[in-house]
């Protein structure tokens, strides 16, 4: 019963990532011969390329900043959601739409907002009288990639919001009631009554979202390409462009298997979390 | 519902509103500029609301003339769907048998974790080699080449959602329709099936708009209307010289429209699978 799933990951999983590491030990390129067997040269290249370096750079801060953004306004936005209001059914319906949207098009839909001659925002800003000219949002090295992590923390933090009003709800009522009227405040009910039932659910999102978000191609690529300038040239991007436009296989597959590496570390994280969580249930 | 202060009620509908706000302008506006004349587009102040409607962008997308952006856009249509629907069917067939071994056999749970990480690898690491292999095959811009693609990501997920599927199906019903005398086959397909049954629609939603979502391998492993999908289709518009933002919002709005009714009409299914698939193992 498990041949059919065992053999697809071999197969179509496990036998290419056998071979992108040998393409890393060798000289190939995309198109062509097998290339020569180099050993280490590509990862000793890639680790001392400065275009990783920034490229690892801005991965991170792109990982960090639009998780961080996402936990905390996923939060907030549960906790809001979590309460007795007219209209909440249709507002928690609503939280389902951004991560229904396809990525692409929601990239496609910011590129437009920041447009620089005709985009939402400047008119918006301009017309409130905040800002006197039009500016080149994706154009200018300041501001590209805080308008890409915007465009990103708009599209997920609704899913953060989800798993998070799932697991408020896990709170039992009688101790949520028993510590209003033990004249706990809200600080203290929050970090006493309900995170021990948030953090374990957060946790997974967190390390989950983090995944996805070190892997980063499609949002980037409809933005910005990874400019301007490379400020936003993240790790996916820059492997594109050195195995499939530059074509050197080789190199662009040591680069991948970095990637892979910081990968499966924050997977082997998620799946421990998870294990945890099964043992503990 | 206990009373709240009067200040408390005020700054929840505030929170409220500016919420409903932040996810509704965005779709909104993506509606607006599709139906706004190019001239409303381009004016400065922006005309937020359109002068007049203008519904002929659509009429251009889902018409077929030769040469024309409907054809393009028509024939990214029809790859995506064949795509995601193969993809999404093989991957069922794959992973519904594995799922069931996992979830009754404990000696096999390793596979699962096998599973997750194969997932999680980021596509960058197996893309040289498959684009290698596509390439000897011929399979390189073909709809089968890229939903034999796609599997490397819809069979590790659905297996993944569909284990937690099974577990929610008494195995006792299983074991009494043994000792009833019925075979393994029998009991498969008349008892645990049609029970799991719900769970295997969902996990087929969610390979759905997976596949539908896919931008990295259908960018690098298409080139033309023959299987170029909806999500690469939209990033050429993006990309391109098109003087007319409105018939990107135009194709976006219609990329977009089959996810967004799934997520309007299946709601519950996809936030219970969304949250709990995410937290279980």
């Amino acid at each position: 019963m498990l041949l059919p799933l065992l053999a697809v990951i071999v197969l179509i999983i496990g036998w290419p990532l056998a071979s992108t590491i040998g393409l890393s030990l060798s000289d190939a390129r995309l198109v062509g011969t097998a290339g020569d067997f180099v050993g280490l040269t590509n990862f000793a290249n890639t680790l001392g390329n400065p275009s990783f370096g920034a490229a690892f750079l801005n991965t991170a801060v792109f990982a960090f900043a639009s998780v961080a953004i996402e936990i905390v306004v996923g939060v907030l936005a549960a906790l809001l959601l979590d309460q007795e209001f007219y209209g909440r059914t249709v507002l928690r319906a609503l939280m389902i739409l951004p991560w229904a949207l396809p990525t692409i098009v929601n990239a496609t839909l910011w590129r437009l907002i920041y447009n620089p001659e005709y985009g939402a925002l400047n008119a918006l800003l301009n017309q409130t009288g905040l800002i006197p000219d039009y500016r080149s949002w994706l154009g200018e090295p300041s501001s590209a990639m805080a308008a890409i992590i915007a465009a990103d923390v708009w599209k997920n933090f609704p899913l953060v919001a989800l798993i998070a009003l799932a697991a408020l709800q896990t709170v039992p009522k009688d101790i949520k009631a028993a510590s209003i009227v033990d004249g706990a405040g809200v600080f203290a009910r929050f970090r006493f009554v309900v995170w021990p039932y948030l953090a374990g659910p957060l946790m997974v999102a967190l390390v989950l979202r983090t995944i996805e978000a070190f892997k980063v191609f499609d949002i980037i690529w409809v933005m910005t390409r990874g400019g301007p300038a490379d400020t936003t040239r993240t790790l996916s991007i820059l492997v594109y462009q050195e195995a499939f436009s530059f074509q050197r296989a080789g190199s662009g597959a040591s680069m991948a298997l970095i990637v892979t590496l910081i990968i499966t570390v924050l997977a082997a994280l998620y799946i421990a979390t998870i294990r945890r969580g099964v043992a503990r249930a | 519902m206990e009373r709240r202060p009067l200040l408390q009620t005020i700054l929840v509908y505030a929170a409220a509103v500016i919420l409903a706000v932040v996810i509704i302008v965005p779709f909104a506006w993506l509606a607006i500029m599709s139906i706004s004349s190019a001239a409303d587009l381009s004016s400065r102040p922006l005309n937020w609301l359109p002068q007049t409607f203008d519904f002929s962008r659509y009429g251009k997308l889902l018409t077929v003339a030769s040469n024309s952006a409907g054809q393009a856009f028509l024939a990214s249509l029809r790859n995506s769907l064949v795509v995601a629907g193969m993809a999404t069917i093989v991957a069922l067939i794959v992973a519904v048998p594995s799922a069931w071994a996992v979830s009754r056999h404990k000696q096999v749970g390793w596979s699962i974790y096998l599973a997750i990480a194969t997932y999680m690898l980021p596509a960058v690491a197996l893309s040289v080699p498959l684009y290698k292999g596509l390439a000897a095959l011929g399979l390189l811009n073909n709809v089968f080449g890229l939903a034999a693609v796609y599997l490397t990501i819809l069979a590790p997920f659905t297996a993944w959602l569909l284990k937690s599927g099974f577990d929610a199906v008494p195995r006792e019903i299983e074991s009494a329709a043994m000792i009833d005398g019925a075979r393994l086959d029998q009991i498969l397909r008349r008892l645990t099936l049609p029970l799991a049954a719900p769970a295997v629609a969902t996990a087929a939603l969610f390979a759905l708009l997976l596949a539908w979502d896919e931008f990295f391998y259908a960018l690098l492993f298409t080139s033309d209307q023959r299987a170029k999908t909806l999500t690469v289709a939209i990033a050429d518009l993006a990309g391109g010289r098109i003087a007319d933002y409105g018939l990107i919002a135009t194709a976006g709005v219609l990329a977009a429209l089959p996810p967004v009714i799934i997520g309007i009409v299946m709601q519950r299914a996809l936030v219970a699978g969304l949250t709990q698939g995410g937290v279980k193992g």
